[in-house]
Parts: structure tokens; sequence; C-alpha cells
């Protein structure tokens, strides 16, 4: 056995399914000195992966996750641990076989061959289940199971070959030596129960024990050790003449979120319908305190009972069979975070400490490819940014919030979650200064980052009347779940008069310092080495011309940048910056989210209402598009800057936090004179966009999508470096693999009558419902939709290839397995509405 | 026809190591969970089975906190038809005042018709290791009493039990009613099917407080844990090259030739 060596290129704690992918894949990239640790014996050191019951369902409504579980099954495969077996997800209510029609979209777009099958097509598949207990079910022949303590030590074994590694079990973390540095504090030294070792970069893939360990280096890691329930049936006589671990498909028993998976001559039922039990990291048994392993606690039988009848219920005669006994049952720890999201990448705290926590097996090879490429070139082929750690704000970091978040959404882990859904738990985090105006106004809060925004105001109610159907009412209900024809009404009367948006939910930092020019022109695709008081809408790329965030910059000074972007993103963009300014040596990142609240105001009197409370000239000469100014409103100053995110005349009004509720007031009351209303997030986010065709983040814009490709391209690209131009310029000079499209919905009449109204994520197909491949490889998807209430149309963005790419063309979007006919009317930047941007530059 | 009653202690699982409460009187179940003692697995075991060669009823009581039910519900997963659950914080009670209250359990169930003719306990206690229960319960009753037997049927009225003694087989015949300890090793206890489960559940259980206000305690001072038993772990060896060396362990054990 190895002992602890005194140093090492990197350390990676932790040898279940991430740690030994990525050794690995660090180790393919090239690297060596490679360590690898773990408290545990070989190959099973006793985490979460020991206890996995290790079947893959490929279908996820998501893409990052779907892509991991695709290259991870194809690692899998390629180590030949994967048994393909099939697997059903099996509806016992109309509900959820109105789920499982969605499901279809999803695997559609992800080109993963599954269908809808009927009771008895089930029964066929697998004979012991009860045909009258199931309406129908989601049948995908490629979901499998796979061996992954035997693909570790493949993996492990491979970057040995290489000679790349180092392993030694047995060995506990007890430390992590951080030092003070210029930009920040970094990883020094790892401390174990073997010796100390020195280096500069480590990687934490310790499952449910990753909080313990980041937290021994001042960092967090916010995931919760949590409960899922399994047990262990058989031998069943109709399970045990069958060849090899499985011969029957797997079973995911949706309505009561179970499973059942055939392992030899048992049948496992693992179970996600039990009451949330959470554990503390730091209460997690040592291997020899525990029974089993460490994560393989104490079954707590009563918790369980009710599933025990449900699968009876399925599955009378196996479960029942007689000498079938339940001869394993545990309560097994897996890791459960606040959003869902893996928990992936450099921590923020600490500069050479990496995180790769919160994974399942079905995504374990595919995380430690694309964590390995992003130690390595900073980037990954697979976008992770979803996952990425820097994401949570400070609240979302804390136990209580990982505590609430997790056990509201444990019980939903094979629940039927609306794309549009919000949390219950720990809400009203952050609170704007004009919260309680707002709550007079009768705003519906949705929550970004924290923040409770207004998404609509009931006090608008009225103008649903005023406009009938031009607010495009939503018949079914799933259509206008979380929603409300009153965003709609708000829209169109922004359009007529002006609509007062509460933005305090934007992160905004400054970047300040002798290197900031130096530091925001290296992060920008845009050239921000503007005059003072100019405004800046800029993508930001990764090296490998892919978008890691678009935002706006101001130059407030010559040394003085103020960045703002997304709350969602807002954390993940700070870390960015801080990064490329640290290397300037002089520069510093400044977050100033919490110091200033933003209010817009956009729309045909934007101008007035502000007139009337300044005495600054705010006409079009004086007060340019894309320029940002200090301005006197009464006895506040506030910082205007006039841009726009819904194609109107206005301005975002930047102040500090404690006048903004005086702000507010402010603008209403010289607003509502003049028709002007507050208008939720639903106008700004979606229809206000959408019918200027604006691109969003995480929809439209990822770090597998360019800047052509979304047809963002500028005449020119500056001549100062940043990150990305080479790639960037490779793409303009190359023709683009898929064109980011703009289609409108010509019939919404369902085969019911029913009127249909996307919500996105729907395949986009040849009218005639035939598949469509972009030059990537890529099936076209819905990425935004959402109501254009100035055009009357429903409104698509969709990256579609470029034979497509056409004005006028006619293809079709599959939603809840119904084709509807859309409509090509931009591929390019060019809005459906106002094309010419008259109304922004009025 | 045989009606048995099988008492029970719920009792943290001592496979991991052992840990003790911070006061020194129980022991700390927070990672290994609670469960039923081997011995008492084993009585459970040999009461369904007497049951089942009697057409009798296998019965199960314990006396406990709430949580206990979850030891009730098992065994009634495991066969047990009727179960009796004496509600109380354990930590007062010492062996004697456990057999007291047994004991009265016993009697009123003979009161309301319910006769058990033979009592199984486990031989001791898994987290206290007291060996009295049994003994004393015997002397509450008047009946006869047989200590460590790891076989049980009964014939005719009368209960034949088996164990290991000094110095061979010992063979005792219990004319019923009568009490038996059970060690474990005679019968191989079985786990629970899912039907025996959801039976478990549907069973009400007899819920009951101490008969007898006045206790003795168990009198204990402090548990004390042995000193940490030395790593026996020995290393055979790597890959193949190991293969040798484990056939041979095997044929030490006897499992290989």
């Amino acid at each position: 056995m190895a002992t602890v060596p005194t140093s090492a290129r990197v350390v990676v704690i932790g040898a279940g399914i991430v740690g030994n992918s990525l050794v690995w894949h660090l180790a393919r990239l090239g690297w060596r000195d490679i360590v690898q640790i773990d408290k545990g014996p070989l190959p099973n050191p006793g985490g979460s992966t020991g206890h996995a019951s290790n079947f893959i369902f490929p279908v996820d409504h998501s893409r990052e996750i779907t892509d991991l579980t695709m290259d991870s099954v194809a690692q899998y495969q390629e180590m030949g641990v994967f048994t393909q077996s099939g697997g059903l997800e099996i509806a016992r209510t109309e509900e959820r076989m109105e789920e499982l029609r969605r499901r279809m979209s999803s695997a559609r777009t992800w080109g993963i061959e599954s269908e809808l099958v009927t009771p008895e097509q089930v029964v066929e598949k697998v004979p012991f289940l009860e045909a009258d207990q199931i309406v129908g079910a989601f049948w995908t022949p490629s979901v499998g199971v796979v061996d992954s303590l035997r693909a570790g030590t493949i993996m492990r074994e491979r970057a040995l070959a290489e000679g790349a590694l180092t392993v030694v079990p047995n060995v506990e973390v007890v430390g992590l030596d951080v030092e003070d540095g210029p930009g920040g504090r970094r990883v020094t030294r790892i401390r174990t129960t073997g010796g100390d070792i020195e280096a500069e970069t480590v990687v934490i893939a310790c499952g449910v024990w990753s909080p313990r360990i980041a937290r021994m280096a001042g960092a967090a890691i916010p995931l919760t050790p949590a409960v899922h329930q399994m047990i262990s049936v058989g031998p069943c006589p109709q399970l045990a003449e069958t060849a090899g671990e499985i011969s029957f498909p797997i079973v995911r028993d949706m309505d009561t979120f179970c499973y059942e998976r055939q392992h030899g001559a048992d049948m496992e039922v693992g179970s996600y319908a039990h009451r949330p039990i959470l554990w503390d990291p730091e209460d997690i048994p040592s291997i020899e305190q525990a029974k089993l392993s460490p994560t393989e606690m104490p079954f707590t039988e009563a918790d369980f009972d009710p599933q025990l009848e449900q699968a009876f219920e399925l599955m009378p005669d196996l479960l029942g069979a007689d000498g079938a006994e339940i001869r394993y049952a545990i309560n097994g720890l897996l890791s459960l975070t606040p959003d869902g999201w893996p928990v992936l990448g450099e921590t923020p705290e600490v500069r050479g400490l990496w995180s790769a926590a919160a994974v399942w097996i079905k995504e374990g090879p595919g995380v430690g490819r694309a964590v390995a490429e992003r130690m390595t070139h900073g980037h990954s082929e697979i976008d992770i940014s979803h996952s990425d750690i820097a994401r949570f704000h400070s609240h979302q970091r804390t136990r209580a919030h990982v505590r609430a978040r997790t056990s509201e959404a444990f019980n939903k882990t094979y629940g039927i979650v609306h794309p549009g859904e919000q949390y219950e738990s720990d809400r009203g985090q952050r609170l704007p200064p004009m919260h309680a105006q707002q709550v007079e106004q009768g705003a519906v809060f949705f929550e970004a980052a924290g923040w409770e925004r207004p998404f609509w105001y009931e006090s608008n109610a009225g103008l649903v009347d005023e406009y009938g159907d031009r607010v495009m009412p939503r018949e079914h209900e799933w259509d206008a779940r979380w929603w409300s024809p009153i965003i709609n009404a708000e829209h169109l009367r922004m359009r007529e008069t002006a609509g007062i948006v509460d933005l305090s939910a934007f992160a905004i930092f400054d970047v300040v310092g002798p290197g900031a020019l130096e530091a925001v022109q290296t992060a920008c695709v845009a050239q921000c080495d503007v005059g003072i008081g100019r405004v800046v809408y800029t993508p930001v790329l990764d090296a490998a011309g892919g978008f890691v965030s678009d935002l706006t910059v101001m130059r407030l000074a010559n040394d003085r940048f103020r960045v703002v972007t997304g709350g969602a993103h807002g954390m993940v963009d700070r870390k960015w910056f801080a990064d490329l300014a640290a290397r300037t040596g002089t520069t510093a990142v400044v977050d100033l989210t919490s110091a200033y609240t933003t209010i817009g105001i956009w729309g045909p009197r934007a101008r007035d209402v502000l007139s009337s409370l300044t005495a600054a000239d705010m006409s079009h000469e004086a007060f340019a598009f894309g320029t940002c100014r200090e301005i006197e409103l009464d006895s506040m100053s506030v910082l205007a800057s006039r841009i726009s995110y819904v194609g109107e005349l206005g301005w975002e009004l930047y102040m500090p936090i404690e006048q903004g509720a005086r702000l507010w007031s402010m603008l209403h009351g010289a607003g509502s004179e003049r028709g002007a209303i507050p208008a939720g997030i639903g106008v700004y986010g979606t229809t206000g966009r959408i019918e200027k065709g604006y691109r969003a983040f995480g929809a439209e814009l990822d770090a597998e999508r360019s800047i052509v490709e979304a047809g963002m391209a500028r005449p020119k690209v500056k001549g100062h470096d940043f990150v990305g131009r080479d790639a960037y310029l490779k793409q303009r000079d190359a023709d683009p693999a898929t064109v980011l499209c703009t289609l409108t919905v010509d019939d919404h009449t369902s085969a019911s009558g029913i009127k249909r109204y996307m919500l996105g994520g729907e395949p986009i197909l040849t009218r005639d419902g035939g598949e469509l491949i972009d030059d990537h490889g890529d099936r076209p998807y819905v990425t935004s939709a959402g109501s254009a209430p100035s055009l009357g149309k429903h409104v698509l963005l969709a990256y579609l290839p470029p034979a497509q790419a056409a004005l006028g063309t006619e293809l079709a979007v599959s939603y809840m397995e119904e084709l509807y006919p859309v409509t090509i009317g931009s591929i390019d930047a060019t809005p459906l509405f106002d094309p010419d941007n008259d109304r922004i530059r009025s | 026809m045989s009606n048995v009653l099988v008492c029970l202690k719920r009792v943290p699982d001592s496979s991991g190591e052992v840990l003790l409460t911070p006061d020194g009187q129980g022991v700390d179940g927070r990672y290994v969970g609670f469960t039923i003692s081997n011995h008492e697995l084993c009585a459970v075991e040999l009461a369904v089975q007497i049951a089942a060669a009697t057409g009798g009823q296998a019965s199960v009581l314990t006396l406990g906190p709430a949580e206990a039910a979850d030891q009730l519900r098992s065994a009634l997963s495991l066969g047990c038809t009727a179960a009796t659950h004496v509600v109380a914080d354990p930590t007062g009670f010492g062996p004697g005042d456990v057999s007291v209250e047994i004991a009265a359990v016993v009697r009123d169930h003979e009161a309301a018709g319910r006769a058990h003719d033979l009592v199984l306990l486990g031989n001791d206690a898994a987290d206290s290791g007291d060996f009295q229960v049994g003994i004393r319960l015997a002397y509450a009753l008047d009946r006869p009493v047989a200590a460590g037997v790891s076989h049980c049927e009964v014939v005719d009225d009368v209960a034949l039990g088996r164990g290991e003694g000094p110095v061979g087989q010992d063979t005792y015949e219990l004319p019923l009613p009568a009490v038996l300890t059970v060690l474990e090793g005679g019968v191989e206890p079985r786990y629970p099917t899912v039907s025996g489960r959801m039976k478990a559940k549907r069973v009400q259980i007899e819920e009951r407080s101490p008969a007898h206000v006045e206790r003795r305690g168990p009198q204990r001072v402090a548990l004390t844990l042995p000193p940490p038993v030395p790593n026996q772990v020995q290393i055979l060896g790597q890959g193949p090259a190991a293969a040798d060396a484990v056939r041979q362990v095997l044929v030490d054990l006897g499992v290989a030739r």
C-alpha cells in the first residue's frame, strides 16, 4: 500500500464514483503527480457509491443533466460495466400521463429513443406487474444498470497505469491549510492522518462528507446528507431463474415516488416518498461506529410501510411470493442540494480548492470529465454552469437554507414539477426597500436569488377586462399555472404609457483600481474602453468562445466600472471578474448588490414621468441611449442609465438602497397621472424581452452557444485581447452550425379543441413531425416561450439547422405529444416588434 | 395448542463500535439504530414455530419507550400475532422491576382468558448484560424455568428445551406453564416478508402503563467499555499473488478443501 507523499500537483479527496472519474480524466488530460486519498478501504470506501442502486434513466428535462448522463453512459459502456435493461416510468394517474407526454418532449429534444406504452405493453415486458394499477408508461429501452464500484476501480487503475496517480486508502483528512495571497486565500496543504501533503490544488469529491471537509478551509459546499430508503426482497421465484444481475426492465412507479429494480433473485424497492430525513455531515458515524457502512444508516421501518403497501399493489405475486423476505433494508445517505443541482468547480472562497459533490451515479463519469476539463482548460465540453459552486449567494450556503429547501424538494424527486414552480420554504430572505409598497399593490412574488420579486400585480387586474382577448388568456390549467393574464395586460399598458419595474435582484459589482480597464477589457467582448458615462452591453466568453454571461458595464470613472448582471448568475460572474482582476494585482471587485437598488421605468411616457421629477435634461439629444449619469430627483441623487430590455424608451435608476422606497413612491406619484403602472418581471423577463428577441443567459445563451449562432455578432471585433477572442474569430469565419431563430405559433388548437401554449423545452420538428438535426448533431428545442401581446402571438425562440433558418419557413412544435404549426419570423437579432428600434431611440 | 409469549427489549444494535451514553447508564444507538437482540430474535423464531406446530398463538411483549413499538412491529412481521407494550422509560427499571411488570401482564392475560402457557425470554439483555429477568419472572409466577436453551418444542403440555451444557447437550422437560430463556444459535431467525410487514402494521398493540409504582431501579453505577481490542486484521497480500494465502485461510476455516 502506498504511503502519503509529502507533495502533489493535485490531491483528490474521495474514491467514490466522482473521485475515481476525476483522477482518470485528469491523468488523461496530462496531469501527473495526482494523489487520491480516502478514509475508507478500497474498492468500497463506505460512501454513497457503495450502496447506490446503480441504475440510469437517461431522460431528464434538463439538458445539462441529460448530457452529463449520456456522457457517463458512454463511459460506463466503454468500460464494459453497463447492462442495458430498459426502463418503465409508470403512471397510475392521468395527471402523470400528461407529465409523461412532457417527458416525451424532452426525450425527442435530446434524441433519446422513448415511447409511451399501454398497460398491456407494460405487462408484456414485466409480467409480474398488475395491469389494473397502471394507466400507461414511458418506455426507454436504453435504461440500464452499472457496476459503479468496478468502474471506479478501472478508472483508478488506468490512471495508475499512466504513472499519473498515487492512491492511499484508509487515510483521513484532518485539516486544509490556506494562506492569504494576491487575489485572496488559496489552499497550500492538506493534513491527513497519514501525514501532510503540500498541494496547490485540492478537489473535494467526498459526497455527503464534502461540507465538513470544505469547512476546514473556510469554504462552503452547500449540501446535506439525506436518507433514501431502500429494501431488497428475495429470493423471488420469478427472478431466481433468470440469468445475470438484471433481466427485467427497471420500473419507476412515479406516482408513489418508488422504484423497483431487479438485482439477481431479489427485487430492490427504493423510495423518495418518505418524510425528509436529513443528517448533519458532522453526525455521520465513523467506519468503526457504523453497523454496515457510514452511509448505510439503520432502517426506520415505519417510514417505509406506506411504500411497501404501494409496491405490493403493483407487484403482489412477486413481493408476496413464498420465501421472499426483506433481506436487506437501509436508510442510505445521499447528497441533496438546495436547488437540486450538483456543486462543481473552484470554490469562490479559496483558490485552488475545488468541489465535485452532490453527483449521482448516472452523472459521475461525465462530471469527472467536465470538472477535469475545467481544471485543465477553464471550460468544459459539456456546459456545467447550472452546477457551478460559485452560484450560491451567502444565505444559500447556510445550513438552515439547505435543510429547508432539500426538505421541500425531497418528495419532488419523482414529482411533477412545473417549470415555473416556486419554492415555498425559506422565502422572504431578501426584500427590496419597496417591498411593503409592493405588498399593498398586490404583488405576486416569485423568487430570484433569494429576492422576492413581483411577477405581476393584482392591482392591475382591472386591465385584463380592459384589454379583453388581447391578454391572450390560457384555457389549460397547466399552461396557466404560475402565470397570469395580468402580465400581458401590464405589458400592453407599458407599451402605451409606462411600466415601473423593480430590478433589485440585479447583482451589482464595481471593478476598481489601476488595472480595472485591463480586467474589464479582458473579460468583455464589447469595447469597454469608452468614455466615462457610457453603458456597454456585452457578452462574456470562455476561452472556447462559449457564453459565460451577458451583462452591462457602466464606465463611471477611468478606474471604475460598474457591472450589472442577473441575480441568478451574479455570483458566478463576480468570481469570473474577480479572478481576472486578481491577475492585474492592482484591481479589486467590490460587491455593491446590497448597497444599491434598481428601478426601471420604460414606455412612451417614461421621459415625461422622470422630467416631472428632475431638472435634468432627459431629452433624446441630451441623454442618449447607452449612456448613464447622475441626476437629481428631488433631494435624491440617482444614477440613471438609458438602456432597455423591453424595447422601450426608458431608464434604469440606481440609488442607495435606503432611498429605494422613496423613489418607488415618487415614480408612482408622478407616474399614475401619466398612466404608468407597476409592471412585474413577467413583462421584463418574458413578454417585453421576447417581442424584442432579446436573448437570456441560461436560456438562449450558454457555454455551448456562440455569439455567431446567437445572431449577436457585431460588424467589428475590438483589437484588445479578451477571453475567447481567438475562438470567436474562428467562429466568425465559419458558417454557423445552428442559428437562433424567432418563431410564432400559427394555431394553438389541440385535438380536444383547447388552445395550448408552450412553456419552453419543446422540440421543433418539420411541419409534418419529422426530426430536425443541426450541424452540431443537436435537435432544436424551444429555449424561451412567451406571449407577445403587442403582436397577438405566442413567440418561441429556438436554435435551428441552418438549412431551415429562413424567414417564413413553416415548421411545427410538439407540445404534450401534439403538433402545432409554427413559422419563422426572424433568423437573427431582428425583433418581431419594432424591428427598427424606433421606440428605444425616441 | 400452545400460546407462547416472547419478551423483547429495544436495544441498540451492537454490530458496530459500541458507544455509551454520557451518563454511562446505557448504550448510544445513534449510529447503529435500535433492534431486537439475536437471543430474542431466536426466541421469536421458536415461538412462531411452536405456535405453528401446536395451532397456538405467538404473542410479544416489551417494556420500553413509545419507540419500542418498532420492535413489536418487527416481531409481528415475523409471525407473532398479538403484542403488548408496557409504555415506560426503561432506565428506571431494574431486572426485578421488569419481571414484576411482565408477571402482571401474564396474570392479567390469564384472567382475560388469554393464558400464556410458555414464556420465552432472551438469555440476557444485549445492552445492560442483565441475566435475571427470566429467573425472577419464573419465581414471580411460580413456574419452572430453564435458562440458556437454544431449541424448544412443545409436546403434550411439556416444553422440551435443549441447549449446550458444560459437558454436552442438556435437555430439559418442563411441565407447562413454564418459562425458558433462549440463547442464539439453535435456530435461524427468519427475515420479515412484505406481506408479514403489512399484516404487522394492522395489528392493534395493547398499550399499558406499569402496574407498580414502587421500583428498586437498576442500581447500576455505570457501564464501562472494555479496552479496545487491537486490530486483528492481517493483510494476506495484494492482487492475484494473494490467491494462495486466501485459499489457505478458507481451508483452515473448513469452508474449502
